[in-house]
């Protein structure tokens, strides 16, 4: 399976990210400049990693979001290719429109990072098939606009469709309804602000994050590798 | 030249942990006649003279300029406006 992992000017966890596939998962992995590619065609997955591309300016991911990258990254979510946005990769995903919502200042107005226990809301993503309904994992988070808001009738389609996927035992930032992570209607575009690609390996201080990768590709397997 | 002022708040309803911080600071000070503080951004932008000004600026707004899930946006266009 092939990973792009794409690099905003401004993107700082894309080296986790490119770890998390290609050593802790062994799978190949590239990082993309967001320039560089004007299709992302020959890739499997694509990654949206951590940071604070274009400093965060006017909001963040608001400037990503207007990129030609972004352009592309449509038509590959129109296509059913398998994107994960982490933090500020969900920030991007959110200012273009490729999920709904937005992100505010995290509700104690401060940065956090540390640890956050999160409950699967549902296994039943390509994201999530390794992990059980309601298992609790720890994942790290680290954001200082991690606060996720949406208006009420969007939060009914969420609760309808089954697009909450994780939400904090503790939450930590002011999210409705606990949010920590939400999918497309599609089912193959993920945004979360935690950190999975942090938490791959034990001495990492947890590898729970590692089946989140690892169910992408049991899941990309059955579906695009006949008879594998 | 046009110039165009636009101010960007956050909508109803959507919490302002900034602004909230901010009026507890008021407070403190002694201002206790405030009740709520609300934050958002201005904008300066000069224009070369078009025809159709008020439907770009409408889209900047609409694009990038604004979030519309949680931001409003009011624009004022000044004309004649020398650098």
């Amino acid at each position: 399976m092939k990973f792009a992992v794409i690099v905003f000017p401004g993107s700082n966890c894309d080296r986790d990210m490119y770890h998390a596939a290609k050593d802790a998962l062994g799978q190949e992995a590239e990082l993309v400049w967001y320039q560089d590619a004007t299709t992302l065609e020959n890739y499997d997955a694509i990654l949206l990693p951590g940071g604070f591309s274009y400093g965060d300016y006017l909001r963040c991911g608001a400037i990503a979001s207007t990129s030609a990258m972004v352009k592309e990254l449509r038509v590959q979510a129109e296509k059913g290719t398998p994107i994960l946005g982490v933090c500020n990769g969900f920030q991007i995903l959110l200012e273009a429109g490729l999920l709904p919502g937005a992100l505010l200042r995290n509700k104690n107005l401060k940065f956090m990072c540390h640890h956050e226990g999160l409950i699967v809301k549902n296994n039943r993503t390509l994201f999530t098939t390794d992990y059980e309904q309601e298992e609790e994992i720890s994942i790290p988070i680290a954001h200082g606009e991690g606060n996720y808001f949406c208006d009420p009738q969007t939060l009914e389609q969420l609760k309808a469709n089954n697009q909450i996927v994780f939400t904090y035992s503790n939450n930590p930032n002011g999210s409705i309804e606990d949010i920590a992570g939400i999918i497309n209607e599609q089912g193959n575009v993920l945004g979360m602000m935690p950190h999975p690609e942090r938490a791959t390996e034990d001495i990492l201080g947890s590898a729970d994050g590692l089946k989140l990768f690892t169910s992408m590709l049991k899941n990309w397997r059955e579906s695009y590798v006949a008879g594998a | 030249m046009k110039k165009v002022k636009i101010h960007i708040t956050l909508k109803e309803g959507v919490l302002d942990p900034q602004g909230k911080a901010v009026q507890g600071s008021l407070n403190t000070l002694g201002y206790q006649s405030v009740e709520e503080v609300r934050i958002g951004k201005y904008l300066e932008l000069i224009l070369a003279d078009d025809a159709n000004v008020e439907e770009q600026v409408e889209e900047m707004c609409k694009k990038l300029l604004a979030n519309p899930v949680i931001e409003n946006y009011q624009y004022t266009v000044e004309e004649g406006v020398t650098q």
